[in-house]
């Protein structure tokens, strides 16, 4: 590595977190969710690592433990070199303002009753030192920014439309000056045409203020549109992680073949080649032994069955956790 | 907007879309009227005409008198300030008390089963044999009938703000004050306090109407108010071995207490359906 290298801004190293499940009257765990085990990442200045797979596979929770909503079972996040997976409340309290979230529903992560000034400007008084004057200034720079009205300061959320809600979420969350911003799902409740003008507006962000986003979706079309690196998880680990041109390019897990295959084309003529899956994902309560994607996987050999994959990598910038990409094969697999 | 007309047409409006708060308000309102000018309408309820005893209701003794020659009118009016005041101070107190303790225990969860497992111990206790308890342990007075009716109307308050807290506190704008770096009570004060507010406004006047009754059924078996102070309980208490002579005596401070806890209760249900958020169409 050279030492010109700059850390990265944000780095998952072995995160896990397993929900125990208390049954009986002692509330004993009896059993635990593994909704995310073992999952490493690492985003620089100015990049995008999308988070993709289907639901339920654990996406929204690595979201959640970056930004310490819930306490990893193990592992490590870092940010800007700091281990804050062990910070108490006080100390994350300061590391917030690095990291901000954008969240899904632009409906319910607005307090109904608040003005959109007062939640624009919530973050401020917790962060800003600043005097209530200085304050309405900077949220009314940040809304201009995020492409709202001066005068939506007075607003209350309902008065506003879904895109322009989603803004305000943005906004929220761009108060404070963070390095790094973890989107979940911010598009996925919104009108299609106004999905474009949001992703455009993230994208002038980033070049803008070299932040660093965790786009997390189940939408490859969305994906497709604004990442730079792409890991792709499947019932709480990692599956396969690439450049997102090689990725859509040349898919190496099955996994993420039969995503790809089945996102909709916009020429209804096309005719494609299409990996189709059966069947439902496996309860993480119970994840099967060996790879956890053999029961639904066309190619599964009987090693998959009892021998867990690791992600490794497979070519400069590739990583791949599928035995049967371990002789570093790039052609699509066929039964 | 300030136009006396408009005021009235705006209550007008009011009243044909919410009929039974404007009715039961209305209700409410003149009583509380009658009993803040009690001491200038009706004579001193403590002075007894003992030739004038048992007497029918009459121009001179509109609701008649009791076995002692007492004005019932004038018992029946001043009883009514001990009930509303009763009332009043009884969901005043219990709401503030249940507020505070259902917010910590739905928010701060370590404290909850420290907090909720006395409260179900005291719903355990009915509410009457604690009022009596807690009365008959102090010297008889307004003030502690009143703490007497609200201890036990404490726990049932915890549990509906409780529970309220504990829905709200999921609601991702929390998890996004959470994120802004927010403390706990500015989130428990911005966020999570408005939501309570609307279901207990509700219970506040349910927790009136049922603090009058036990006020007046602590009154009457002689474990409430010190008896020289006239109210409704025991008045029919004091009455009841003349029923069939007087039944006056008994009918027109039962009447009272009757009509007032009808008055609370059509408030009652007419701002729960009102502030009932999957009944909102009708606004």
């Amino acid at each position: 590595m050279s030492a010109a290298a700059p850390p990265p801004v944000l780095a998952v190293e072995g995160l896990r977190k397993h929900f125990p499940i208390e049954r009986g009257l002692l509330r004993r765990a009896t059993a635990h969710v593994r909704a995310v085990d073992d999952v490493s990442f690492a985003i620089e200045r100015g990049t995008t690592l999308c988070l993709v797979g289907e639901s339920g596979c654990g996406k929204s929770t690595v979201g959640k433990l970056i930004l310490r909503f819930l306490q990893p079972t193990a592992g490590r996040v870092t940010l800007g070199g700091v281990d804050v997976t062990r910070l108490d409340e006080q100390a994350m309290r300061g590391y917030r303002r690095h990291v901000q979230m954008v969240f899904q529903d632009p409906y319910a992560s607005l307090n109904p009753r608040l003005t959109a000034g007062t939640i624009v400007g919530e973050p401020l008084e917790n962060f800003g030192g600043m005097a209530a004057g200085e304050r309405a200034d900077r949220v009314a720079a940040v809304l201009a920014r995020v492409g709202l009205r001066a005068d939506a300061m007075r607003k209350f959320p309902f008065e506003f439309s879904g895109g322009q809600r989603q803004r305000l979420g943005i906004a929220r969350a761009l108060v404070v000056s963070p390095s790094v911003i973890v989107a979940d799902e911010p598009v996925s409740a919104l009108d299609v045409s106004v999905q474009a003008q949001v992703l455009n507006l993230m994208a002038d962000l980033q070049d803008e203020l070299k932040l660093a986003y965790l786009f997390i979706s189940h939408d490859l079309g969305v994906v497709e549109h604004i990442g730079h690196r792409v890991a792709v998880m499947y019932l709480g680990r990692l599956v396969e992680m690439a450049e997102k041109e090689a990725l859509f390019a040349a898919p190496l897990h099955p996994y993420t073949q039969a995503l790809i295959d089945a996102a909709p084309l916009p020429d209804p003529h096309a005719r494609r080649r299409r990996l189709v899956i059966e069947g439902d994902v496996p309860s993480p309560i119970d994840p099967p032994p060996g790879c956890r994607f053999h029961t639904r996987c066309p190619f599964a050999v009987s090693r998959c069955r009892t021998e867990e994959p690791a992600l490794r990598e497979t070519a400069p910038g590739r990583l791949v956790a599928c035995h049967l990409r371990e002789d570093g094969s790039m052609a699509p697999l066929a039964g | 907007m300030a136009r006396p007309d408009g005021i009235a047409r705006t209550a007008l409006a009011f009243a044909r879309r919410h009929p039974t708060i404007a009715v039961g308000g209305a209700l409410l309102l003149s009583m509380a009227l009658v009993a803040a000018i009690a001491p200038w309408i009706a004579g001193d309820p403590r002075h007894m005409t003992p030739s004038d005893r048992l007497q029918a209701p009459s121009a001179r003794y509109w609701f008649g008198t009791d076995s002692l020659g007492r004005d019932v009118f004038a018992r029946t009016v001043h009883g009514a300030r001990v009930s509303l005041a009763v009332g009043l101070s009884v969901a005043a107190a219990s709401v503030a008390a249940g507020l505070a303790i259902g917010l910590v225990a739905g928010y701060y969860r370590r404290l909850d089963g420290w907090l909720m497992r006395p409260m179900d111990g005291l719903m355990a206790i009915p509410a009457i044999l604690l009022a009596i308890a807690l009365v008959s342990l102090n010297k008889a007075s307004v003030g502690i009938v009143i703490a007497a009716i609200a201890v036990p109307e404490v726990p049932r308050v915890v549990r509906l703000v409780r529970a309220v807290v504990l829905t709200v506190r999921e609601r991702p704008f929390v998890e996004a004050a959470v994120g802004s770096g927010s403390r706990g009570l500015k989130i428990v004060l911005r966020h999570i306090l408005p939501s309570t507010v609307a279901p207990l406004i509700v219970q506040a006047t349910y927790i009136m109407a049922s603090a009058i009754l036990v006020e007046a059924a602590l009154s009457f078996l002689g474990a409430g108010v010190p008896p020289e102070i006239p109210t409704w309980g025991n008045m029919i208490a004091s009455s009841r071995l003349f029923l069939a002579r007087a039944p006056w005596t008994i009918f027109f401070p039962g009447a009272c207490l009757a009509l007032v806890i009808l008055a609370v209760n059509l408030v009652g249900d007419g701002l729960r359906d009102r502030l009932d958020p999957r009944l909102a169409r009708r606004m």
